[in-house]
């Protein structure tokens, strides 16, 4: 199973590209296809405009841009998919982190005839924010370029040198693509014989997607403690919760943070089998050798891989609300299944997201991002977020109104 | 033990992580169970992740009194085999009181009704959260929901102002009076929840497979012939081989010629379908943003 995300505006043909692969993977039905013909909004030449596949409520309908994260399922013979569809906006940064959040692959779009733009910049920078491990670049419209190498050819060289001097990308892999008449899509394009890599959806269904099993950073949040306190089950004590990272197995000694307690780790149960390992992405029930006192909120770890455990803490703020941060009040953080207040202490820095230099003045408003040092009211057990991104993330919870006002990326330690 | 997860097990482990927090992190939660297949999924996802522990929520089923039969023997079943409670919430009980008023003429139906139901039944028990087996597939209004989607006072759905939510960290925190819908399932397809089913062996009501029925054809698709249904002379009752995808009321379900009378059939059938599964739902069929439009009113 492969989540990605697609970053781009309504301009570069981000939903045309979507509709396209859903279209030629024959992911769209019948009935779906015979409401598009009912629609009236058609293409130049005639064509069922595929962008529509994908806007879903009224407002985009009639707006012809996209507000909110769609997802959507496709499945082929090799794997199958979810793509979050983001919008490209600067107003809707938080809608763009809140899709990129899950994502383990990113497709930048760029316009074949816009080349790389500020919104290109914006886009890498979450992108590279929220460490998505792949990130494959579409040019896009290469129909509207008559399928030219050299544009292809200068649009590559002008990314590869905005990310080796201000982004931290790992794999990037670069498509030319025309998503209206579906050239490198599904099917390689004869029409760019000079591209010799893989088309979008051949790499797609390749990328190696396994990580975080063999990490250093074993890790279980305890979400619910199962007692049964039936008769026949009268000492029945499993502390439920899904392996975040890494792999538990049996006898491994296990700490309990923030208390520090160490124990032995006794059984995995996983409903009716008692499996001998639980790997990261599991939800299981674990159960430790002593009684100790363990409940919602606590994180169990390999005792020989301890995280950082710190009441203050350096970390990138995504703020997400329309009313500004307030540096005088308390927050709720939750932090897996740990919920706990606090208080920004202090802003290192905002990021200007258009051109990345760095800004310093105080105010963090709807979709700014930036650093900051957070103090909370009890201890959290976390890693950096580039490390190990499942125990390094939090949000932030306006307790006026419930509201998720901030997404956290820790980076670490604060002194 | 140690093969690696297929994509049904990270399924199955999203969805017992949902219900866990929800077990987490609120005071009365509730699983809405209408006895189809998605929420019969449910109940297995909270086995896998309560048990040997009971369910820490009731279920609850709002019965618009035009059900199959075979649903609601499922449904007294399936309760007396886990051991859990039931309540159920009637329509009918709304219509007698005067809250909500029969539809009339050829495509009455109870569907519109039922989420006035749901929404006085949820005010009683004082539910602050109701796990749903809704899914991003189905729909595209529901592509855009949240996993955990808030509910205002009166129930509806803002999807203008839903709130971020980002990894798995799912933000339960609600004022008096609100509520929360829950959908662990948000992100399995129909073939998803099949293929789930087949694996886990899991028994379901007898109306999803085929069987002969008597039926009608109404607005090119087929009709259960039922007391339910307003019939006049113009409507021909014929018998046919047929199932269901999808189990609501008898009056708004349609059928679809099947001979798929094992899982293993279904399955075959939906691959090489080429009709979405709400493609027999006449309720989704009224306009565009159908689906939108009840979701924003408080419907499932």
């Amino acid at each position: 199973m492969l989540k990605f995300l697609t970053a781009g505006s309504v301009d570069d043909g981000k939903s045309t590209l979507i509709g396209r692969l859903l279209y030629d993977t024959d992911s769209i039905l019948d009935d779906q296809l015979e409401a598009l013909q009912r629609s009236n909004r058609k293409n130049d030449d005639g064509t069922i405009d595929l962008a529509i596949l994908t806007d879903g409520l009224k407002a985009e309908r009639e707006q012809g841009i996209t507000i909110d994260v769609a997802y959507k399922y496709f499945q082929t013979d090799r794997r199958k998919f979810i793509i979050a569809d983001t919008p490209g906006h600067i107003q809707y940064t938080r809608n763009m982190v809140t899709g990129a959040s899950n994502a383990g692959l990113a497709i930048i779009l760029i316009d074949a005839r816009k080349g790389v733009i500020e919104q290109t910049i914006r886009h890498s920078f979450l992108v590279s924010l929220l460490a998505i491990p792949h990130v494959i670049v579409c040019v896009n419209k290469m129909d509207m370029v008559d399928y030219s190498e050299e544009v292809f050819d200068k649009i590559v060289a002008d990314y590869k040198s905005l990310i080796s001097v201000k982004l931290d990308l790992k794999d990037v892999q670069y498509i030319p693509v025309s998503a209206l008449k579906g050239d490198n899509v599904c099917y390689s394009s004869e029409r760019m014989y000079w591209y010799k890599g893989k088309n979008l959806l051949d790499y797609l269904e390749t990328v190696e997607t396994h990580v975080d099993e063999d990490t250093n950073y074993t890790r279980m949040p305890v979400q619910w403690v199962v007692r049964p306190q039936t008769d026949d089950l009268h000492d029945y004590r499993g502390y439920a919760g899904k392996v975040l990272s890494g792999t538990f197995k049996l006898n491994d000694s296990v700490t309990v943070l923030p208390s520090g307690f160490t124990t032995t780790l006794d059984r995995i149960e996983l409903f009716d089998k008692r499996p001998e390992e639980a790997v990261a992405g599991m939800s299981v029930t674990l159960h430790l050798k002593d009684e100790i006192d363990i409940s919602r909120g606590d994180i169990l770890v390999k005792s020989n891989q301890p995280p950082i455990v710190s009441q203050l803490i350096e970390a990138d703020l995504c703020w997400m609300d329309t009313k500004p941060l307030d540096p005088t009040l308390t927050y709720l953080i939750q932090h897996n299944s740990k919920v706990t207040r606090c208080r920004i202490s202090e802003v290192l820095y905002k990021m200007q997201i258009n051109t990345l230099e760095k800004l310093y003045d105080e105010e963090f408003k709807l979709n700014d991002i930036g650093r900051i040092v957070i103090k909370t009211a009890d201890p959290l057990a976390f890693d950096v977020y580039q490390q190990n991104k499942a125990n390094g993330r939090a949000i932030l919870i306006d307790s006026r109104t419930n509201l998720t006002v901030g997404a956290l990326m820790f980076r670490a330690a604060a002194e | 033990m140690s093969r690696k997860p297929d994509y049904l097990d990270e399924l199955e482990a999203e969805a017992i992580h949902i219900l866990r927090e929800v077990a987490g992190q609120f005071e009365k939660p509730a699983l809405l169970f209408s006895g189809g297949k998605d929420s019969i999924t449910l109940v297995r996802l909270a086995e896998k992740a309560f048990r040997p522990g009971k369910f820490p929520f009731p279920l609850v089923h709002i019965d618009t009194g035009h059900n199959f039969e075979e649903t609601i023997q499922y449904r007294d079943e399936m309760v007396a085999r886990i051991g859990e409670k039931l309540i159920v919430g009637y329509v009918q009980d709304d219509i007698d009181n005067g809250r909500v008023v029969e539809q009339k003429g050829k495509n009455a139906s109870r569907n519109q009704l039922q989420t006035v139901t749901l929404l006085n039944t949820i005010a009683k028990h004082e539910f602050d959260a109701c796990i749903g087996g809704a899914r991003r597939d189905e729909e595209k209004a529901r592509a855009k929901e949240r996993v955990f989607s808030v509910r205002d006072e009166f129930g509806q759905w803002n999807p203008k102002s839903q709130r971020p939510e980002l990894w798995d960290l799912y933000n339960g925190k609600i004022h008096k009076g609100e509520n929360v819908r829950v959908f662990p399932i948000s992100n399995w397809t129909e073939l998803d929840v099949w293929n789930y089913i087949r694996r886990e062996n899991i028994p379901l009501p007898s109306i999803y497979f085929a069987h002969e029925r008597e039926v009608i054809t109404r607005n090119g698709q087929l009709m259960a012939a039922s007391p339910f249904l307003n019939m006049d002379d113009e409507d021909v009752v014929i018998r046919k081989n047929v199932r269901f995808r999808t189990v609501g009321d008898m009056s708004c379900t349609a059928a679809v010629e099947s001979y798929a009378f094992e899982i293993d059939d279904i399955i075959n059938e939906i691959s090489a379908s080429n009709i979405s599964e709400r493609g027999a739902r006449m309720d989704d069929k009224v306009s565009e943003a159908a689906m939108e439009d009840r979701k924003k009113g408080g419907y499932f």
